[in-house]
């Protein structure tokens, strides 16, 4: 996953249970990978700066949805399939 | 640089009619921007405050976004600007009764960085320094913590206050937390500034401090605050209200019924202006220009005028 130009891409990750995901911020800006609000996500990085990256291995199948809490309308998916 | 703030009557700086009409339809409102030797200087048309700022009742400054612990090519020493900012402060030729900093003190809200910003601020030549969050200064659950320990004090919920001097009333805000697309201010924030404002008479000038800005500037770029209109309604009876806020780093002014926003210039470096490129991304400006789009902002108010005259003033 590529945090760059404020946006998380792809925008949709579908990937099996048990996948290691890592962002990788790429943006002169820093940037967090946060589960949504309110979803129970397990999603929780710091800032990252430039370079800086952040990685979760998705154990359940689900949807988890994500932003970015310092730039709020930064927003994607991971959809784990079992 | 003069120091009068030339009003719609003429004068050497003075606009004429037909200007001051052209300057509304870009603004969207009854504002007029004046650029004299590149500083630009804004006022209520109707407000014949064309006084020196020596005269002023009340005279304080607003400095935004430091961004202490930034690196990049957008700025290779934020600290150096943020100084260069705070000598200006204390180059004014006047003590500015408050200075505000008006959020993103810091990149990454590290106690580290709230120390270093804390020490800087405190090198200004004022009676009081005021501050309020922005969302780098409130990046997961420490961030707040730590802001608040650095310069929440005296302050109620997660950080806001209100207080009066010279007869205006300020009112400073924290639209930072709990966001999900846009800047938020939250219900118990909003029954605060009910309750605050209940006893004013309508012809107190009103001054209210926010790090995201309270209209929508840019919502694409979270540049809009999604319960301001609740906000801003509670303020309509009023004759006078000034909203001053950061985080969009550049400067921008408009006018809505009986309420004026002035987005500040940031002390570390700029952001495209709305919509221009991908996303608000740092823009980097060839050597020796950083400073034009950088700088700190005055503002004067003479008792009995309605207006606050505000001038925004580059990096020296
Ligand atoms: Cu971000």
């Amino acid at each position: 996953m590529t945090i760059k130009n404020f946006a998380f891409s792809p925008p949709t990750l579908t990937v099996k249970a048990g996948t290691k995901v890592t962002w990788t911020n790429t943006d002169p800006d820093a940037h967090t990978v946060t589960s949504k609000q309110g979803s129970g996500g397990p999603l929780q990085s710091a800032a990252l700066a430039t370079n800086e990256t952040y990685s979760y291995t998705f154990t359940q199948p689900g949807t988890y949805p994500y932003y970015c809490t310092i730039h709020p309308f930064m927003t994607a998916t991971v959809e784990v399939t079992p | 640089m003069t120091e009068d703030t030339p009003d719609g009557g003429g004068g050497e700086h003075g606009m004429t009619r037909r200007q001051l009409i052209r300057h509304s339809a870009w603004f969207g409102g009854a504002i007029v921007l004046t650029v004299t030797a590149g500083e630009v200087i804004s006022h209520i048309p109707g407000s014949a405050n064309a006084a020196p700022a020596s005269s002023a009742d009340l005279r304080f400054v607003q400095v935004s976004d430091s961004h202490i612990g930034f690196q990049g090519p957008a700025n290779m020493d934020v600290t150096g600007t943020f100084a260069a900012a705070i000598n200006q402060v204390n180059s004014l030729g006047f003590r500015p009764d408050f200075v505000m900093h008006s959020g993103d003190l810091t990149h990454l809200s590290t106690p580290a960085q709230f120390d270093q910003v804390k020490q800087m601020l405190s090198q200004l030549d004022t009676d009081r320094v005021f501050a309020v969050p922005g969302e780098h200064d409130s990046i997961g659950d420490n961030g707040p913590r730590a802001y608040r320990q650095a310069f929440g004090q005296n302050t109620l919920g997660d950080g806001w206050y209100s207080f009066d001097t010279h007869g205006v009333h300020f009112i400073a805000l924290v639209n930072t937390l709990h966001l999900e697309q846009l800047g938020h201010l939250g219900n118990d924030q909003i029954d605060f500034v009910r309750k605050d404002i209940a006893g004013l008479s309508s012809d107190t000038p009103i001054v209210i401090f926010s790090h995201i800005p309270l209209f929508a500037m840019y919502p694409t770029w979270g540049w809009g605050t999604d319960d301001a209109v609740q906000l801003l309604s509670m303020f309509r009876r009023f004759s006078s209200v000034t909203c001053l806020n950061g985080h969009v780093h550049q400067l921008f002014s408009k006018t809505e019924g009986n309420i004026t926003f002035h987005s500040a210039r940031p002390t570390c470096y700029p952001f495209p202006k709305p919509g221009e490129g991908p996303a608000p991304l740092p823009v980097v400006l060839p050597a020796g220009r950083l400073k034009d789009a950088i700088g700190v902002r005055t503002v004067n108010y003479w008792q009995g005028n309605h207006a606050l005259a505000v001038k925004d003033e580059k990096l020296a």
